[in-house]
């Protein structure tokens, strides 16, 4: 990065010499090959980067703003031009909307309660796996491969089947004597159906920390052991400090990606977000509220909502990280 | 960023794992080790015994899916949900399902794949006045919400007049808007020695024709882990399809599943169970053929 600071400079002076030409000649002279090389290796770079740009500005940054703008507006899909009333929108959420409080409700407690657990059994399978258990590529692939497809409808399909009344789990169960409800159509059960989908997914976070695991130096476990440290105290002050960083980074990922999860709802509850809007995810409401209503000013301001949510959330698992993420090289 | 960049990658030497450091006999070791193998096994079978049911299920006849817990249908072996399934709505049957997904998710791979190595080359190799802040601004989209962007991606795609066509799946991939991909490909870049083009660039060749034949070629493993993951996430990708594509001709395989969903018919399920199983397949077969490079993609990056 260090590099980038003198280039800007070079620049001006580039520039600076082209408006003045005559003025030191000789200095051009030995100078300008250089110069002109920065020059033309910047217009190379916005040559490279225009694509980019322009996709920046009309398809990321121009929307985002686009979006903060409607948020303060009453816009359906279709009906005129957006008509501003300020903070409207906002004031429905919280004090007028119902469904909008139970979506939020549902979203958290799917977030709170699937990734620790997410984590936790990531965790736990990525040190079993570290112990030098012959097959290891064979494991990780395979308990990768729910990672793969779990955002897909067919699995969600699938989930849907399991675990509904005449569902495979409730086959399994009859087994013991134990008649199950359908979970999918049982308000209290239903949310958990999501959950157990999202940690069903721990491979990619698994994968991670196993990468983790494998760069922590084995002179500290081996020095731990001459000390006469136990198990647990290894596993306390090796290596959840090492891993830390790892564990932010799976922590902060996981969570961004539950806040955002939205085909298992969608296809479960058949979009409704039911039964009871106990399966209305914070993006299927959102989705119904900008492509079912068509209210695209409300979806916009729940848009911004769950985007400073997920900014805050993150800045502060970013700061508490200075309390328990540790960094090795730092002394 | 300094998170990202402490990220481990897989090439480093394994270290002799710790064992609790107290001796144990031959016989405890290899007791523990076969427990291990044990009790992994059992986590994989309950983890994946849905995904092999399905497989079994699909070749049942509809009213013998929901009864049944185990895994070969036997006797009752049949492929008409199948052909049941491929079948659809009659007028449009999963051929063009397939096709529309395997179209889309080959633009997508091909935008990716220029728009976001264009960039990195940039970012990566190249000094530009303001690189540090558009590189800030890229990390910055790294971790966006996609739903904060959809309202006013639609009002824009529908003054173009692209709603029910694929060119809102597949233009965004050619103007880089997946910043992992940059990202992810930026951090390869970095990795190659600045000797590399220093003497082409000295016989005097242009940075597309150092771009193409030197960084190109060599870039080859961070183009593979984005090719195989923009397949995968596009192939999988059900809200942006749902949002844009509204007549069943343009359907892609997830929504075409979603058909059968709408009656709720339970006499659907078994078609519905061959189509889900067709639709896995394709990102499965991908996943056989390149799964060392989506070991390390994801192991370097945290991309799932």
């Amino acid at each position: 990065m260090s590099k980038v600071a003198g280039s800007p400079a070079g620049l001006e002076e580039a520039r600076a010499e082209s408006t003045a030409p005559s003025a030191r000649p000789m200095s051009r002279w030995v100078r300008r090959p250089r110069l002109r090389q920065d020059a033309s290796e910047a217009l190379s770079a916005y040559l490279f980067l225009t694509p980019w740009l322009i996709g920046m500005v009309f398809i990321t940054i121009g929307p985002i703003l686009g979006s903060l703008y409607l948020s303060f507006t009453s816009y359906s899909a279709g009906g005129g031009t957006p008509e501003w009333i300020g903070l409207d929108n906002f004031r429905r959420m919280f004090t007028d909307d119902p469904r909008y409080l139970a979506s939020v409700k549902v979203t958290l407690l799917y977030v709170g309660a699937s990734v620790p657990a997410l984590l936790a059994f990531a965790l736990i399978l990525a040190m079993v796996l570290n112990t030098g258990v012959r097959g290891l590529p064979i494991y990780r692939a395979l308990f990768y491969v729910p990672s793969l497809l779990g955002g897909s409808v067919a699995i969600a399909v699938l989930w849907r089947q399991v675990f509904g009344g005449e569902g495979l789990l409730n086959n399994v169960l009859a087994w013991f004597g134990i008649e199950g409800p359908s979970y999918i159509a049982t308000p209290q059960w239903a949310p958990w159906t999501l959950v157990v989908l999202n940690v069903w997914t721990f491979g990619a976070p698994m994968i991670i920390f196993l990468a983790g695991l494998r760069q922590i130096p084995s002179e500290l476990y081996d020095a731990a052991s001459v000390d006469g440290a136990g198990r647990v105290r290894k596993f306390l002050h090796i290596t959840l400090p090492q891993l830390s960083p790892v564990m932010l980074f799976n922590a902060i990922i996981t969570m961004i990606g539950a806040f955002q999860a939205f085909t298992g709802a969608y296809v479960i509850s058949n979009g409704t977000g039911g039964p009871v809007d106990s399966t209305l995810f914070y993006t299927l409401y959102l989705y119904q509220s900008g492509f079912s209503y068509y209210n695209f000013g409300y979806a916009s301001a729940m848009a911004w909502v769950l985007l400073v949510a997920i900014a805050l959330l993150t800045a502060l698992m970013f700061l508490s990280s200075r309390r328990w993420v540790f960094y090795g090289d730092e002394r | 960023m300094t998170l990202l960049s402490r990220l481990p990658g897989t090439a480093v030497p394994s270290r002799e794992p710790s064992r609790g450091g107290r001796a144990l006999t031959k016989e405890q070791r290899r007791f523990r080790k076969l427990l291990i193998h044990a009790l992994l096994c059992a986590a994989l079978v309950i983890m994946l015994y849905p995904l092999l049911w399905m497989l079994g299920a699909s070749f049942r006849p509809s009213a013998r899916t929901f009864t049944a817990v185990g895994l070969w249908p036997g006797d009752d072996f049949t492929t008409e949900n199948y052909t049941e399934g491929w079948r659809a709505l009659g007028f449009v049957t999963f051929t063009n399902f397939f096709a529309n997904s395997f179209l889309v998710a080959g633009l997508a791979i091909v935008g990716n794949l220029v728009s976001c190595s264009l960039a990195a080359y940039a970012f990566a190799r190249l000094r530009f006045p303001g690189r540090r802040i558009l590189f800030a601004l890229m990390l910055g989209t790294l971790m966006l919400p996609y739903h904060v962007l959809i309202i006013p991606q639609y009002v824009l795609f529908s003054e173009f007049g692209w709603v029910n066509t694929f060119l809102p799946l597949v233009v965004p991939k050619f103007l880089a808007t997946d910043a992992f991909y940059v990202f992810l490909m930026v951090q390869f870049l970095r990795t190659l020695p600045r000797e590399l083009t220093e003497s082409a660039k000295i016989d005097g060749a242009g940075h597309l024709r150092i771009f193409l034949q030197i960084i190109m070629p060599l870039a080859l493993p961070a183009l593979g882990t984005t090719a195989i993951f923009t397949f995968i996430h596009t192939w999988n990708d059900f809200l942006t399809p749902l949002i844009y594509l509204n007549t069943p001709d343009k359907y892609t395989v997830p929504l075409g599943l979603r058909l059968f969903l709408d009656p709720t018919g339970e006499s659907a399920y078994g078609a519905l169970f061959a189509m889900s199983i067709l639709s896995l397949g394709p990102v499965i077969g991908f996943f056989i053929a390149f799964q060392r490079t989506l070991v390390h993609g994801i192991a370097t990056t945290g991309l799932k």
